[in-house]
């Protein structure tokens, strides 16, 4: 093979030449617009339980990325056995890993030093959608900056979900008329004191109120609810410990009345205890979104016909709810940001959230005041209006996480740990008062080490 | 001259030998042992070394993981009463279920060793089952088993009149039930170890203690236990590392439910580190188990050394 030689003067004429050409070239070609332009996008979303809601939340990304002409991945993570909490973690850990991710709860907090601020979407959306609750600005508005948008993908209230039949039989309660479809609530005599006496009437009957006592989410919860309707905080705003008040003192002593009323194996209960129980004809009311009727309707047609979808009943400081608001945030370290942020704009719209509570049967709950009133929640049965009451279009309740409104750091270790239901099991199981108190606040003081 | 032309014979005989020496040094047992075992080395090193060290690292961090703190994190356990009762229960679920490990593996060892030879394969198959079952699936058919509500064991002693049990809703039957299913999965590990064992005692040995007279219990004190007595105590050594660092099980059956009476020290640094969002407390508490495990291993491997050597 004869190679040429090339002289230094004539490289440098050669590539001064072709160089100026390649510049000249590009300066007049017209900017083509490529399939994937915007670069590229993984996203990370909770595996939703309802079958179907995955698909159609991945439809919607997707046609945000043909549009914004974005490569997306998307990848469904499952919340069993923590992994969508410890993807979170490691992500953050190793700087690495998606650029948006579905965060729970406590997540947006924990890691919001790592987390591109949002303020300029929310104040947009907040201006577009209307006000968002209280339990999503507590958890992802950090020290005055938002970390994340609120999540309608999963986003569930864990209110009663409660037997027509067995209630009006055995306590004579009718649900269906003091929450009734398609107008306002009538739930004056709705009170923990009713509650208590319901829970004791079916519990004589054997279909007791299905609360777990647990340590997972629905149990902590359903007591979160209960001690919120108390006013019973045990870390206030200003990081004071407040276990040993008389609110805490109250709540203690109308769980211990509480407790015999419930399943005997209640300390034991998981997520999926109730919804078993409830599916089963055992309970009578559960406190939980509505998973269960889903698969009643599926498995038991007959119980899904009777159930009723309402409020909390009121206690001396209000009638509070749970609502789990996860969120939806973009990684400091993402390559791809300006995409992350039109993502989150997209997925946060009227549009995107309708299709999304539709997807759900009704499941998800947007965060947004003017997004309560969707015709899914009106139109599901069976029975019809089962599911109208259950994103509180009239706001009988105040919308709470368990621990709230103690320090994230703190509150999420109280939730994480169970430390209200084990208060409850431990003064039910005959501990003493001030014994429980003191035991609460010494893990309290550990919490905020 | 000459000296440049000697050295240049040397190089060459080296160079030439340079090949056979490598060929030699690749052909040594000692090498061939290390490449076969590189890729377990590298894998350890990864998976297990690499992570302890990090934990180490964690573990002196604070909560935010922002500065060093030193040995905080482990004092500031000492003072935790739910520590206290992690490692009380640790130790408890950890003893309690060797033993009876041991005790159920050493009597099944000696029922298979008696069945004919033809027999014995089929037996040894099957009581192998629940060890090599993934732990998480099986604890999950148990966890149905002990279901709050619907516990086909309840529904059992329901038809005898006997009243539901609440196996994993007492913090006493909790415990217990924690402790049968690792019971049931680990006992088959002891009864083939103590099978292999039982195998390797020469037979002459039962002969001349028949022909002293020996009776039963002799033989076993005198005989059987004396050739057992390294695979029992290996066998015990690796089953408390095992058991001590157990997860899944009390993972899938209670959570550390209820009241965090059945946790043990990895399912409360799990709590503590992921759920709880303390990452360098729940490093620490997962490092607990190291010393604890050490004192272990070195009177274990010590008393083993000492008997080989006496041997």
């Amino acid at each position: 093979m004869k190679l040429r030689n090339i002289s230094r003067r004539r490289f440098i004429v050669q590539t001064g030449v072709g160089a100026a050409a390649a510049a000249t070239a590009n300066l007049a070609a017209p900017f083509v617009h490529t399939a994937h332009a915007a670069g590229s996008l993984t996203v990370g979303m909770w595996d939703h339980w309802v079958p179907g809601a995955n698909a159609v939340t991945e439809k919607l990304i997707k046609e945000w990325a043909e549009k914004e002409k974005v490569d997306v991945t998307v990848d469904f993570i499952t919340s069993q056995g923590q992994k969508l909490n410890l993807t979170a973690v490691a992500e953050g850990q190793a700087k690495a890993g998606h650029d948006v991710l579905f965060l729970t709860a406590w997540m947006a907090s924990r890691q919001a030093e790592l987390l591109e601020p949002v303020d300029d979407i929310m104040a947009d959306l907040i201006k577009e959608n209307g006000e968002v609750s209280q339990v999503a600005k507590y958890l992802a508005h950090i020290k005055g900056t938002w970390r994340a948008t609120p999540s309608t993908f999963g986003a569930q209230m864990k209110g009663p979900a409660s037997r027509i039949d067995l209630l009006k039989k055995h306590a004579g309660i009718d649900v269906v008329e003091m929450y009734p479809a398609g107008a306002a609530p009538k739930s004056d005599g709705w009170t923990f004191d009713v509650f208590l006496k319901a829970a004791e009437a079916c519990h004589k009957a054997g279909v007791p109120f299905g609360i777990g006592l647990g340590t997972t989410a629905d149990s902590v919860d359903s007591i979160g609810a209960i001690f919120s309707s108390f006013g019973a905080i045990l870390v206030d705003n200003d990081e004071k410990i407040t276990v040993k008040t008389d609110n805490v003192r109250q709540v203690l002593d109308y769980c211990k009345r509480l407790y015999p009323l419930l399943p005997p194996d209640a300390p034991s209960w998981d997520d999926a205890s109730n919804n078993k129980a409830f599916v089963a004809g055992q309970a009578s009311m559960i406190l939980n979104p509505p998973s269960a009727w889903a698969v009643a309707v599926r498995d038991a047609p007959k119980i899904a016909e009777q159930t009723w979808h309402h409020s909390m009943p009121k206690g001396p400081s209000g009638r509070y709810a749970s609502f789990l608001q996860p969120h939806l945030g973009i990684w400091s370290f993402s390559k791809n940001k300006s995409a992350g942020k039109s993502l989150l704009r997209h997925l946060s719209s009227r549009a995107s959230a309708e299709t999304m509570v539709a997807a759900s049967k009704g499941y998800d709950i947007p965060p947004y005041a003017k997004f309560k009133t969707f015709k899914t929640w009106a139109e599901v049965s069976p029975p019809k209006g089962t599911l109208y009451h259950y994103p509180d279009p009239h706001q009988d309740q105040i919308l709470a996480v368990a621990a709230m409104p103690s320090p994230h750091d703190v509150a999420s270790q109280i939730y994480a740990q169970g430390t209200m239901t084990k208060m409850v099991v431990r003064h039910a199981q005959g501990e003493a008062m001030e014994k429980t108190l003191a035991w609460a606040e010494s893990e309290i003081e550990g919490f905020m080490r | 001259m000459a000296d440049v032309a000697a050295r240049s014979d040397a190089l060459s005989s080296e160079q030439r030998r340079a090949p056979s020496r490598l060929r030699a040094f690749l052909h040594r047992k000692s090498t061939i042992a290390f490449l076969m075992t590189l890729p377990l080395i590298v894998l350890i090193a990864v998976l297990v070394i690499y992570p302890a060290f990090y934990a180490l690292h964690l573990a002196t961090l604070n909560k935010r993981m922002t500065q060093f703190v030193g040995v905080k994190n482990f004092t500031f356990l000492f003072t935790r009463e739910t520590f206290w009762m992690v490692v009380q229960q640790s130790c408890i679920f950890a003893l309690t279920a060797v033993f009876f490990k041991a005790v159920i593996g050493f009597i099944v060892a000696h029922l298979v060793h008696n069945v004919p030879n033809d027999k014995q394969r089929k037996w040894r198959g099957m009581l192998l089952i629940p060890w090599v079952i993934p732990p998480a699936m099986s604890t999950l058919a148990w966890l149905w088993l002990f279901d709050p509500s619907h516990s086909a064991f309840n529904w059992l002693l329901a038809h005898i009149g006997i009243d539901p049990v609440p196996w994993i809703g007492n913090a006493n039957w909790a415990r217990f039930s924690v402790i049968l299913v690792n019971v049931w999965i680990g006992s088959p590990f002891f009864m083939i170890m103590y099978l292999a064992a039982l195998k390797s005692v020469p037979d002459q040995l039962y002969e001349a203690a028949k022909i002293d007279g020996a009776t039963w219990w002799q033989t076993m004190r005198y005989v059987t236990l004396p050739m057992m007595r390294n695979i029992i105590a290996i066998t015990a050594l690796f089953s408390t590392i095992v058991t001590f660092a157990n997860f899944d099980i009390v993972r899938v059956l209670t959570r550390g439910d209820p009241l965090d009476k059945t946790h043990v020290f990895a399912t409360w640094a799990f709590r503590v580190g992921i759920e709880g969002g303390d990452i360098p407390l729940g490093a620490a508490v997962s490092l607990f188990m190291v010393p604890i495990l050490t004192v272990a291993a070195i009177f274990i491997l010590r008393d083993i050394n000492r008997r080989g050597n006496e041997a």
